[in-house]
């Protein structure tokens, strides 16, 4: 290619980078250096002191400031006349639209979640602007080009529904099942090279994606009996967290099945539903005790009630309170008074105790020391946000809480307890992520701008980053895929949907089909030119009324009846995407198989798998 | 009372700078440790057992240290991390491809980066240099590694970045062992054999690296002597053992006897390296109105090793020789690479590469070629 042709297309351009995080920070100095003059640059994200061993236009004084403005401004140092706009905002809000995007003649995505690539991804085809997409975890990481009708969208291949840990096997039992089974999509082109951090990742929900899934190797290979343990454990953590820590800390009234244990009700009175409830004037710590012995003593034996299940398995051992700690024990060591600070978000139950070095394992003793003392600060010092909190990585008391239960139900199945560092890094989906990997993809980010801007549409490239070599490359460019025809975001392909239509109400559909699948957050839908249902600030009183009458009627009796033979139009106007989907009705559906009732045809499902995407910025 | 606290504050920094940072915070932890040992009681005995465990295990990691590598002690672990923060690199020649890998290893948390460039800033210089900001040191009377230290600082106050002045190829070998690893950029053939050279006569071992860009190429040279390493391998770990040639050994392995696809930018590499020596012109120093003269040493080369000509291309050669402005991207790409096989030597973890790595933007492949002897394989 001509030199002086590339430069003059790259002075020329104009870019729109999204994120400015660990490939952000790269991205835009590469940009800057590579003569980009034009760049605007979208992240909502504050700075915070874990991004400074990457994210290099940081520094410690910038913690809480605006990742886009900062690194902005670190860039004009060194490069001081060229425009670079900076937009402390979400990706998603309605300002950066399709008239938004079209000012733009490239994107480039350094995101960290699946849910604002795929709007990114609607916003770039609605718009047809090309997009340029990345992501790393360690030493791995991708760089995929998007151009509408030459190379397929990034939603072309299915993804993997976020977070989706089967809670339901959670609450009664850890196994290794229905991972051995339940993963045939799932595959890595990594196969041979395959490694441990890698697995992790894939279990924690940190690895993408589109890329690193390839159809070569069935998830069977993946289960070694280290990770087997590994994968026990994240059970144990999801369990800590999402049912435990939830029903103690968070909304009451969410739904959790924590208590409901067996099938058989033989729950005593002292079992009953509000055995969570903190009774008035009850000692915190005996509270604490009963908690314990609740979850860890009697669900266990009443799991262990049922014979059936335990025929192949290794029988859990119930755990009491008081078989660990003997009565008053911990009274002389958690005292709440003696905290040497009064700030409620920086009590810690490792600091009352006295331990230090979040990389020990703790036995089951320092476990329960830790699981009650916890609850006591939660109960003695935070009291405020008790009915309020969601676990938050950051927050040390509750990672210190989620870890001690985790570990101390791992003790009952007889599963390798591990570390509140390990603890934190699972249950806060924490990307492991270096500077070497970000650095070389933005690099290969930029080559691929710089072929788009060119018009070269026959060298584009996806290019994996690998840790291990494949064919000899650590770098390894393969060429694009071709748009899926059916794929639902960028061909126009209707979709079918089979229903019960005198069962199934539109907050069914909307809820299963349209936010569900196809993940529409502001949808409208409409038969022919009648409006069923709409979603947005802006609507008119009786409108609203309407839709929300519409909601509860099933799908015939809508004022303007779907039958078998209807053409629903569903969009979303922020997203800029509009699918058509054929009606069929069907009057039966399996509970088991078709647990939602109605089957979407021409939606390719993702892995049943619990990764959710969230690659590092 | 705020008297006798900044006196004491005063005392602590003046015994900082007389025992050196390392020392300084071992007589910390001892008087530390003291403290605990005085405590008493139950809670104290508990405290002392806890301190031991703590410091059983050598060095451990200071509070602010895991704190800012969080996220990358857990890819490589906290040994690793440990073994970064003891190790002292040398980087010579400062121009876009080291500085990204001196931005790597800085934020990675080594021990110490010396920089080595005496050169004074130009605007070429500058074009893939995001560590200088330019206008108000245009005319300044500093060099470029000077001025690179200064920001390098400011990346991570944990690391100390420093400056060596002179020429490195003059240095004894005492001055290499001082280092870990050295990383030279943009010299000559004859200065890169000899500063392996004197890394290799060291007693222990310095790992000894090139690295070099032009155009939209880059290409890396690795040397770590004799190397063990555990592998991991899905459950079991087995010890690997590398045999690593000189760079000198290696570019002398005849061409005929390398597998018969190894890269195209190996060659051509070497045939640049070749022309510009006997030119004697500075490493870079090239032209397209070159082309004529190194085509006809490309000829002379191949008869010799008796290696087809097509296998060194044309335009290849030219855009190497034209490519005098570095191309940012590919500096970043092996920068980065460079980062990540210096963190793999220092710390012990993964599978360190052998012996060279070769990108080239135009297909965009990341290669890694084995160039040693195939009868003792360095």
């Amino acid at each position: 290619m001509d030199a002086e042709q590339q430069l003059q297309a790259i002075k020329q351009a104009k870019v729109l980078m999204v994120g400015a995080g660990g490939i952000g920070c790269e991205l835009l100095k590469t940009l800057a250096l590579s003569s980009f003059q034009d760049i605007h640059i979208i992240d909502m994200d504050t700075i915070e002191v874990s991004n400074l061993n990457r994210q290099f236009l940081f520094r410690q004084s910038h913690v809480g400031q605006s990742k886009a403005k900062v690194a902005r401004d670190a860039v004009l140092r060194f490069k001081p006349h060229i425009n670079i706009t900076a937009h402390h905002a979400n990706v998603k809000d309605p300002e950066f639209n399709v008239d938004f995007y079209k000012q733009f003649n490239i994107v480039l995505s350094g995101l960290d979640n699946l849910d604002a690539r795929r709007h990114v991804n609607r916003l770039c085809l609605a718009a047809d602007i090309p997009l340029v997409e990345s992501g790393t975890t360690g030493f791995l990481g991708q760089v995929t080009v998007h151009m509408k009708g030459k190379t397929e969208c990034y939603e072309c291949q299915p993804k993997p529904t976020p977070k989706t840990y089967p809670v339901c096997t959670i609450t009664s039992t850890p196994s290794k099942d229905q991972f051995e089974g339940g993963g045939g999509g799932v595959s890595l082109p990594l196969a041979r090279n395959f490694s441990l951090p890698l697995a992790r990742n894939l279990l924690t929900g940190t690895i993408s994606l589109s890329c690193l899934v390839h159809p070569c190797l069935s998830f069977s290979h993946l289960c070694t009996p280290v990770l087997g343990c590994f994968i026990l454990f994240v059970h144990c953590i999801v369990w800590a967290k999402d049912l435990l820590f939830s029903k103690l800390f968070g909304d009451k009234d969410q739904e959790n099945d924590l208590n409901v244990c067996s099938n058989n009700a033989t729950s005593s009175s002292e079992h009953a539903e509000d055995v969570f409830k903190h009774i008035l004037d009850e000692d915190i710590e005996q509270y604490g005790r009963r908690i314990y012995d609740h979850v860890f003593g009697y669900n266990i034996e009443v799991a262990l009630a049922n014979e059936e299940a335990w025929k192949n398995r290794n029988r859990p051992k119930p755990t009491y309170s008081s078989d660990i700690l003997p009565d008053k024990l911990i009274q002389q060591i958690g005292n709440l008074d003696n905290g040497a600070t009064d700030d409620p978000s920086s009590v810690s139950a490792m600091g009352s105790l006295g331990l230090k070095n979040p990389r020990d394992i703790w036995n089951l003793e320092e476990n329960t020391r830790i699981f009650l003392e916890a609850l006591k600060l939660f109960f003695g010092k935070r009291e405020k946000e008790i009915g309020n909190l969601t676990f938050d990585k950051d927050d040390q008391l509750a990672v210190e809480f989620v870890t001690a239960a985790a570990n101390i139900r791992a003790a009952s199945f007889g599963i390798p307890l591990h570390s509140l560092f390990e603890a934190k890094g699972i249950a806060g989906n924490i990307v492991h992520a270096v500077a070497t990997t970000n650095a070389i993809i933005a690099g290969l980010i930029v080559i691929e701008a710089i072929k788009v801007l060119l018009c070269d549409t026959n060298s584009y490239r996806m290019t994996y980053c690998l840790q291990h070599p494949s064919r000899k490359m650590l770098l390894m460019p393969v060429e694009p895929f071709e748009p899926n025809k059916s794929c639902y975001v960028c061909s126009e392909t209707p979709l079918s949907l089979q229903v019960n239509t005198h069962r199934s109400t539109l907050r069914d559909f909307v809820e299963k089909i349209v936010k569900g699948k196809l993940r529409m957050d502001f949808p409208l839908i409409m038969h022919g030119s009648a409006l069923l249902y709409e979603v947005g600030d802006d609507l008119e009183e009786d409108m609203a009324a309407n839709y929300a009458a519409n909601l509860h009627k099933v799908l015939s009796e809508l004022p303007s009846p779907v039958t078998s033979g209807t053409v629903l139009t569903v969009e979303d106007l922020q997203q800029e995407l509009s699918c058509n989907i054929n009606i069929k009705h069907r009057e039966e559906f399996d509970e088991e198989n078709e647990p939602d009732g109605m089957l979407l045809f021409g939606w390719t499902q993702a892995p049943p798998m619990n990764m959710d995407n969230s690659l590092p910025v | 009372m705020n008297r006798m606290k900044s006196l004491h504050q005063e005392g602590r920094k003046e015994q900082k700078r007389y025992l050196g940072d390392d020392q300084w915070r071992k007589a910390r932890n001892l008087r530390a440790l003291l403290g605990v040992l005085a405590q008493t009681g139950r809670e104290g005995v508990l405290e002392q057992r806890r301190w031991l465990r703590l410091r059983m295990d050598g060095e451990e990691l200071t509070e602010q240290e895991t704190a800012l590598y969080d996220r990358q002690i857990r890819v490589w672990g906290v040994d690793a991390q440990r073994r970064l923060s003891k190790s002292h690199i040398l980087v010579s020649g400062m121009k876009g491809t080291a500085v990204e890998f001196c931005k790597n290893i800085v934020l990675a948390g080594i021990g110490s980066l010396t920089l080595m460039d005496d050169r004074m800033v130009t605007e070429e210089a500058l074009s893939a240099n995001f560590l200088i900001p330019p206008d108000e040191n245009m005319f300044s009377e500093r060099s470029l590694a000077e001025l690179c230290c200064d920001s390098l600082r400011e990346f991570n106050p944990m690391v100390r970045v420093s400056v060596e002045k002179g020429d490195l190829s003059t240095f004894d070998g005492d001055f290499y062992d001082k280092f870990d690893v050295v990383v030279v950029s943009c010299c000559s053939l004859r200065t890169k054999k000899l500063i392996n050279e004197k890394c290799r006569k060291r007693s222990k071992r310095v790992a000894f690296y090139t690295v070099d860009c032009r155009d939209s190429c880059g290409e890396i040279f690795v040397d770590l002597q004799n190397y063990t390493y555990s592998q991991k391998k899905l459950v079991d770990t087995i010890e690997q053992q590398l045999q690593y040639p000189s760079f000198e050994e290696a570019v002398a392995v005849p061409w005929r006897a390398l597998p018969r696809k190894v890269a195209k930018l190996y060659f051509a590499m070497r045939v640049i390296e070749r022309f510009e020596q006997t030119e004697e012109r500075n490493p870079g120093e090239t032209s397209v109105a070159d082309l004529p003269s190194v085509l006809k040493l490309r000829k002379e080369l191949c008869e010799t090793q008796s290696l087809n000509e097509s296998h060194i291309p044309d335009g290849l050669l030219e855009r190497l020789l034209a490519g005098r402005r570095e191309f940012p991207p590919v500096c970043a790409i092996i920068g980065g690479i460079l980062g990540q096989e210096v963190i793999k030597a220092i710390s012990g973890k993964g599978d360190p590469l052998k012996n060279f790595f070769f990108f080239d933007a135009f297909d965009g492949k990341g290669i890694i070629e084995d160039i040693s002897n195939p009868d003792t394989g360095s």
